[in-house]
């Protein structure tokens, strides 16, 4: 799958691209194009530089190198405002949307149409409806404020606004990872009419499902490097996924043989104020226990609701001998459990601290006397830790701030082994680091679990559920299915179970 | 839902403020009543000649809170408020000192007035200007950068007074805030009508321009309103220049109704005009406010203060009551917002 050449002659082309932050190298010399009226997908694991391409080609970030041409000309965006000037509008994962303003001022906002000032206002609500109705979602307000709409509605606002002001590229990241299957259907819908009104599409995506569904042509990306493009129709997924994993997969999920002991942490019928519904699960020394899903089935609650930072609205927590029926994390934490965030940078580690007042943050008992902390025994164990888990620090006393994705994931580990948790509860912890980090972590849990640890490993990515965990459990809509053992799950099942279908 | 679901649910969102300042009216009303039941006399709180009254001590907290609703809207605050009130005030006064000195001020009654009190605003509007500049060329954050100004609008203040009070003849600035007013057929003072016309002004001014859109937009979310080609400085200065002017106008009121230049006066007024805009349902955190709530905000302080005093209650209750009101009106509006979320 080489040719990959598109029917007609590119609107956007982008030939040998680099680009490296710091010491680290997001994308070694990538080329890309997209034509108009097709749908172009973008694929490769995080990290491999589908974010850092889109970014180039949407002014948020320049180039160190290679050549970029809009409409044959040449393109180099002085920023996001400068790209969308110019025809190429981006959809960001996280929406860019002005939440208090309404559908309307928000695809007007920045171009609004006025006389002396004072805007026309039915002019703009002409134009919101007739970009809303080709994109057949005459349904939606344009005077509804925007932070009252469905996740599904604002990205259909966001699509309005790229149409309204004919934009000639239309760049998707992830559009879909936060929308029932039924938003995602129409969010198609309005796709296929933008690329059929002659706009090219780039559409970066995890589901490959999705990609066949909906693109032309598709792209992988692996360690910033173009490593195959195709027509789609012409594609298999096997080989997708084996472009984007480049490696076989036992070496990326190293396995470390343990044994599975009693239970020590159980969940009976837990429900949250909204999320989780009645969830029942139950997990071993020694078992490391996956939960999928998709993005807001009730996951990141079901753990927050066992760690006491949500509250129980009914059922029962049972750590060890312990039945609870209320939790608190000061007294789970006591009870030797360990949560990881999802939100790594806004909750998880105060990163304009030091990796020593992070790593000890949650145990300082070890140094205090009298209430007064020893600052020495407490860097020299946060230096020991640092070193067993091989973070690639200047010292103990850098802050967080400065490191590395996958090395901050390090220090938010090390906490939970600092404060001697042996039932850890993850949250998408391999999000966003590169693939090297990745596969530290699978051996760093898997060898926790083989010393005897229980872990419950929530993520959104289905290949490191099938390699790390021993049994699969499926959320969706807050009801948590049986788990299994992962054999006895096929990605096809887990995905039916997660998007509502039955297993 | 129908077109104007919108309006409607504005609506709503004024109703909280807007009933508060019905009850508090309701209250003193009947405490009043009963008193003068009591003691044999006819009740004042809910006359006329008290609306009147109650009105004018709103002016200068109401025009300023304006420039503030502004101002906090777009997510920033200013605490010099109070500062260039006095400021302004002192600049007026001075104008007219010296132009009476010179004796032009008896050649030309009319036009140095005018002169004096646009200086006034001026001198705000520069403070103003000198906010928005730090705060878009800095980038430090407009707490930081108003506190500041808090205390070099002081300093000049006392500096350009001399220290001291300025006596001047007020001309016809001194008549801006009187009471009654002449003609009497304006029922109240031409400070009250002109708080009433720049509301009307400023609110349209939110609703109907680009100008407003984009303030709400960078109040809700900077980074985004930047991304769709807002000129995000520009329209901070703008908004801070603005609001400089409405706090010289404050001024120029305040000039009026102590009839000195004091360089003294309107310590702490920043508070209440924060106070006004809050109570209103302005939100601190930016892209939620509106002049109509402002101007309740600013009423529900004054007629406070006047219920306290006209049943004989001490000023610690008024400052009691102001403080409950301000925390009051701030829960009741997040309870109705985590009911509805």
């Amino acid at each position: 799958m080489n040719a990959g050449a598109p029917a007609a002659a590119p609107l956007l082309e982008a030939r040998d691209v680099a680009k490296s932050f710091g010491s680290t190298r997001a994308l070694d010399g990538v080329s890309f194009d997209v034509a108009a009226g097709e749908v172009h997908a973008l694929v490769g694991e995080n990290g491999a530089g589908k974010s850092t391409l889109v970014k180039i080609l949407s002014g948020a970030h320049a180039a160190d190198r290679g050549r970029m041409e809009l409409l044959g000309a040449p393109y180099r965006p002085a920023g996001p405002l400068d790209a969308r000037r110019r025809g190429v509008a981006m959809i960001y994962q996280e929406l860019s949307l002005v939440p208090h303003l309404t559908v309307e001022e928000n695809i007007m906002l920045g171009r609004e149409a006025h006389r002396f000032g004072i805007v026309r206002k039915a002019e703009h609500l002409a134009r919101v409806r007739d970009a809303l109705a080709l994109l057949g979602h005459a349904d939606i307000r344009p005077s509804a404020p925007v932070r009252e709409l469905s996740a599904g509605a604002q990205q259909i606002v966001e699509a309005a606004r790229a149409l309204a002001f004919e934009a000639r590229i239309i760049i998707f990241d992830e559009p879909t990872s936060s929308l029932t299957p039924e938003d995602a259907r129409r969010l198609f819908g309005a796709i296929r009419t933008l690329r059929d009104r002659g706009a090219g599409i780039v559409y970066i995506s995890h589901f490959l499902e999705e990609i066949a569904a909906i693109a032309d042509r598709v792209t992988v990306l692996r360690d910033g490097r173009s490593v195959g493009s195709g027509r789609v129709r012409e594609t298999s997924i096997d080989r997708i996924i084996e472009l984007m994993v480049g490696r076989k997969v036992a070496e990326l999920y190293p396995r470390i043989p343990r044994t599975c002991g009693e239970v020590v942490l159980a969940a009976d019928a837990l429900s949250g104020l909204a999320l989780p519904r009645g969830a029942s699960f139950t997990l071993r020394r020694g078992q490391i226990l996956g939960i999928a899903g998709l993005v807001g089935a009730g996951r990141t609650e079901l753990l927050r609701a066992l760690f006491g930072l949500d509250p129980i609205r009914d059922g029962w927590v049972t750590v060890r001998a312990a039945v609870l029926g209320k939790t608190a994390p000061r007294d789970m934490t006591d009870r030797g459990v360990g949560f990881l965030s999802e939100d790594r940078k806004g909750e998880g580690l105060a990163v304009r601290l030091s990796i020593e007042d992070n790593l000890t943050l949650s145990r300082l008992r070890p140094y205090t006397r009298l209430g007064w902390l020893s600052l020495s025994r407490r860097r020299a164990a946060a230096r020991e830790w640092v070193d067993r888990l091989a973070i690639r620090a200047r010292d103990a006393c850098q802050d967080v701030a400065d490191l590395s994705g996958g090395n901050q994931q390090k220090v938010a580990f090390a906490r939970l082994l600092h404060q001697q948790a042996d039932i850890l509860l993850l949250d998408e912890p391999t999000r966003g680091i590169d693939v090297a980090s990745k596969a530290e972590l699978y051996r760093l849990i898997g060898a926790l679990a083989a010393r005897g640890a229980a872990i419950i490993f929530v993520s959104s990515y289905l290949p490191e559920l099938f390699g790390v965990c021993d049994t699969l459990a499926v959320m969706a809509r807050g009801r948590l299915s049986a788990a299994e053992p992962v054999a006895a799950w096929t990605p096809e099942r887990v995905m039916a179970c997660a998007t509502g279908g039955t297993a | 839902m129908k077109p104007n679901a919108a309006a409607a649910a504005r609506a709503l969102r004024m109703l909280g403020p807007f009933l508060g300042l019905v009850c508090i009216i309701a209250v003193f009303t009947a405490i009043d009543c009963l008193q003068a039941h009591r003691e044999m006399r006819d009740p004042t709180y809910l006359t006329a000649a008290n609306f009147v009254n109650v009105s004018n001590q709103t002016v200068i907290v109401a025009i300023a809170a304006f420039g503030m609703t502004m101002v906090i809207v777009s997510a920033g605050i200013d605490l010099g408020a109070g500062s260039v009130i006095a400021l302004a005030g002192v600049v007026v006064a001075l104008v007219l000192r010296g132009s009476d000195d010179s004796g032009a001020l008896a050649r030309w009654p009319v036009l140095l007035p005018l002169a004096a009190a646009a200086a006034g605003v001026l001198a705000g509007g520069t403070a103003g200007l000198a906010n928005g500049l730090l705060i878009t060329r800095l980038g430090v954050v407009p707490f930081i950068i108003t506190l500041g100004m808090m205390g070099i609008a002081r300093g000049c203040a006392k500096m350009a007074a001399g220290n001291q009070r300025i006596e001047a003849p007020t001309g016809w600035v001194g008549e801006i805030m009187a009471t009654p007013p002449d003609p009497a057929w304006y029922g109240v003072s031409w400070g009250v009508w002109l708080m009433a016309a720049l509301a009307v002004l400023t609110a349209l001014a939110m609703r109907y321009t680009v100008f407003g859109r984009h303030v709400f937009a960078i109040g809700s979310n900077e980074a985004t309103a930047r991304l769709c080609g807002v000129a995000v400085p520009r329209v901070k200065l703008a908004v801070y220049t603005l609001h400089g002017l409405y706090t010289g106008i404050a001024g120029v009121m305040m000039f009026s109704t102590l009839e000195v230049g004091d360089p003294s006066v309107a310590v702490g007024k920043e508070l209440d005009i924060i106070a006004a805009v809050v109570i209103g349902g302005g939100s601190l955190a930016g892209g939620e406010g509106s002049i109509l709530g402002t101007i309740i905000g600013a009423y529900i302080m004054s007629f406070l203060r006047s219920g306290c005093t006209t049943i004989g209650l001490q000023n610690y209750w008024t400052e009691i009551f102001i403080g409950a009101s301000i925390v009051i009106a701030v829960a009741i509006d997040k309870l109705r917002r985590a009911r509805r979320a």
